[in-house]
């Protein structure tokens, strides 16, 4: 293609990444670097209901002014990467120091938030991606190789995880699990415990959500193994046969391998999708138990406090995060395009 | 001129007042604030003034504190007014959003007693309308059955816990609103006042929360938590309200503003309707101040909306906290209205008990939040048995320092 061409092309595509890709990037690196103003605080004489108390409030007029002054707020350059509620080092190092055993240094570590909720996205990014994937191709040849009548339905059956929204569908597990829902129940009855409760248990949350997570995202991975499935090339699967390979064989030696590049996509999507896992955590109130760093994200800026640099900047980790996940797949592919050329 | 212009609006509501009963004539009335009964009777009265001239909307959720600040920072404001309480105003007054309403007052006022304004240096920046507090209610079928009195302490009521368990009357007889984030840092609060701790160190934004006070309501809370469903960690106010009326529960520590309402939803079991009854706020470790916090719930006007929307919002609001709603239904028993003529009903006793007892108002300082944020978010740990009071609230004033430095108060 020549470059003009190219240009054009590829030019609306671009707009569209520079104002929805890189200045929203471009954004949170900014407000990471700088915080909100030293608060003015006055005396104040606060009277309601209950009497008249002496409080505290922000001088609005002095703040406008400095506000005015400054309008991107105070800089302090990575001293909020650095700060207990992110990278912590000050943190780290103490907990490296006092502690005698890798045990009791991690579990130091546990206490702080951001390394907490890494602890949780990771193990959730790790167990969840292999085993949807699996889960994926299985119920990928299990209904390839149904009788067509019924293909349809199952087709459509098995992909109703994945339609319902995130947030009712935890929420329905949610209810499941309680102490007296369903599945709860029926766990408390098989480990025959009846004060078991899922809820109040970390490891049992952990293995909740993470169920959930499969459970969600299998579909997804259904859906691209099925199509690839038509593709397999049936010449040499008949040969295969011809040379009394077995079922087993066949998969083992001509689908897999035929269906690989696919593993690599779905891998790398759903490596990025569980990274940010979100829902079920707000689904199954599972603050007490789980985090992860889009939670700490959304925690930041909900409620009464609205802490914008400290959301930047776990985002701005977050982002980092991802970059750092993706990059063997990105090291390959850029090979590959050099090895071409 | 502006005096001519006072004049000449007040004549004109004077007249406006007496044809339209206190509607505004025209302007933008949008609503943000919690769903409790009581602020949907006052967000209906509101709504009820839309007309052709006269645009009400409302959005009552649970979740309006991260909705307001934001709702309220455009200009215009998407929402003319919050319904807030003393915490939540505090996130108000910090961004500025809201406007003083002492002209409002001025002009319109007549009607609204001087204790429902809510003034801070000297300004009315809100109108409160009710008064709140958590307080105790209990099974009255289940203590006398068990042969208890209802507790006026937190070790009577471990006590009373552990018969109505060793009797088998019920295995977890204890509810709490205990899900991690706003509500177990509520508890907390209420324990730490209680047990006569400050959350910050005299005058300055340090914390002060890792004290002998804070360890003995941990502790207390720990205790209790052992006669509580073993979800209690995901339980918030809807969830234990929820626990009582399915009569799982005995003794609990209730808003009174969703104590009033308890039992009348469809489907509660006779024994619980007939058992509900309610009390005063416990004290707990020998203090004589309850362990609980006073609250008021008001409303307030946007700051960057225009001067009719500010005035129609202003009439629209004050017109739903009329003395006459206290005539429809069930409404004077919704809350302990602070409105004039409202006559104590029984459901009012335990807030009346908690505003004699000299219960502490929640604090309304610009940091609380960040400390209410940081016990939330910390204390999760401690009632998991994963480590000690002690470390929990060093992570407390750990994770608020972190907070507050960010926020340019420490």
């Amino acid at each position: 293609m020549k470059h003009k061409t190219f240009f054009w092309f590829f030019l609306p595509t671009a707009l569209a990444m520079l104002v929805f890709i890189a200045a929203p990037m471009v954004s949170i690196v900014m407000q990471s670097l700088f915080v909100p103003h030293e608060a003015v605080l006055i005396e104040t004489e606060n009277c309601g209901p209950f009497g008249c108390t002496t409080s505290t409030a922000i001088d609005q007029e002095a703040t406008a002014a400095l506000r005015a002054e400054k309008p991107l707020g105070r800089f302090v350059g990575l001293d909020i990467y650095k700060d207990r509620g992110h990278l912590a080092f000050a943190e780290v190092g103490e907990a490296w120091q006092n502690t005698d055993s890798i045990g009791a240094f991690f579990s130091e570590m546990g206490d702080l938030p951001f390394y907490d909720a890494l602890a949780f996205t990771l193990t959730y990014t790790f167990v969840c991606t292999p085993l949807l994937i699996m889960l994926g191709f299985a119920i990928a040849v299990a209904v390839n190789s149904l009788s067509r009548k019924i293909r349809g339905f199952v087709i459509f059956f098995s992909l109703l995880p994945m339609i319902v929204t995130p947030l009712v569908g935890s929420l329905v597990l949610f209810w499941m699990i309680d102490s007296r829902g369903v599945l709860g129940n029926l766990i408390s009855y098989l480990v025959n415990d009846p004060d078991l409760s899922v809820k109040a248990s970390t490891p049992l949350m952990w293995i909740s959500i993470i169920t959930y997570g499969i459970w969600s995202s299998a579909p997804f991975a259904f859906v691209v193994f099925y199509a690839g499935l038509q593709t397999v090339p049936q010449d040499t699967l008949e040969s295969a046969q011809i040379d009394g390979a077995t079922r087993w064989q066949q998969i083992r030696y001509v689908v897999f391998p035929h269906l690989m590049p696919l593993v690599t996509f779905v891998a790398l999507i759903q490596l990025m999708d569980n990274f940010k896992v979100f829902e079920p955590i707000v689904g199954f109130n599972a603050a007490a138990h789980a985090t992860s760093l889009s939670w700490i994200v959304f925690n930041d800026l909900g409620g009464e406090t609205r802490q914008l640099s400290a959301a930047a900047t776990t985002s701005v980790l977050t982002v980092l995060g991802v970059a750092i996940l993706l990059s063997p797949v990105l090291v390959r592919t850029w090979r590959d395009f050099r090895g071409k050329t | 001129m502006k005096m001519n212009h006072l004049f000449a609006a007040t004549a004109m509501s004077l007249i406006a007042t007496s044809a339209l009963a206190d509607c505004p004539d025209a302007g933008r009335i949008s609503i943000i604030g919690n769903e409790f009964p009581a602020i949907q009777t006052v967000g209906a009265g509101a709504l009820s003034c839309a007309s052709d001239s006269v645009t009400a909307e409302s959005n009552l959720t649970a979740d309006h504190q991260s909705l307001n600040v934001a709702g309220m920072t455009g200009d215009p404001a998407e929402y003319t007014t919050a319904i807030i309480a003393n915490s939540s105003i505090v996130a108000l007054m910090n961004e500025d959003v809201i406007r003083p309403l002492d002209d409002l007052v001025a002009k319109h006022g007549e009607g609204l007693s001087p204790n429902q304004l809510v003034s801070i240096n000297g300004q009315v920046m809100a109108v409160a309308f009710m008064a709140n507090a958590q307080h105790l209610v209990y099974r009255s079928d289940v203590l006398e059955q068990a042969g208890l009195e209802p507790p006026t302490t937190y070790e009577e009521m471990l006590e009373a816990a552990k018969t109505i368990r060793d009797q088998g009357i019920l295995d977890n007889p204890v509810g709490g609103a205990y899900a991690a984030g706003w509500n177990l840092a509520q508890e907390f609060n209420n324990m730490f006042l209680g047990y006569g701790g400050v959350h910050f160190k005299d005058g300055t934004a340090e914390p002060n929360v890792n004290s002998e006070a804070g360890v003995a309501a941990l502790e207390m809370m720990k205790a209790l938590s052992e006669y509580m469903n073993p979800d209690f960690l995901t339980h918030d106010s809807n969830a234990t309200n929820a626990e009582y009326r399915a009569g799982n529960v005995a003794l609990m520590n209730m808003w009174g503003s969703r104590a009033a309402t308890l039992v009348t939803a469809e489907g509660v079991p006779q024994e619980v309707v007939d058992g509900f009854a309610i009390a005063g706020p416990m004290t707990v470790g020998g203090g004589s101040t309850p362990a609980s916090t006073l609250w008021w719930d008001g409303w307030t006007v946007a700051k960057n909306i225009s001067d009719e929307d500010a005035e129609a919002t202003f009439l629209a609001m004050k017109k739903a906290i009329d003395p006459s709603i206290l005539a429809e239904g069930d409404v004077s028993t919704q809350a302990v209205w602070l409105i004039d003529g409202y006559e104590p009903t029984p459901a009012a006793v335990g807030v009346f008990d908690a505003a004699q007892k000299g219960t502490v108002p929640y604090p309304m300082l610009p940091y609380m939040g960040l400390m209410h944020t940081a016990l939330g978010a910390e204390l999760s740990d401690f009632m998991q048995g994963k480590e000690s009071a002690e470390q929990a609230l060093q992570d407390v004033e750990a994770a608020y320092i972190a907070a507050a430095k960010e926020k340019g108060f420490l």
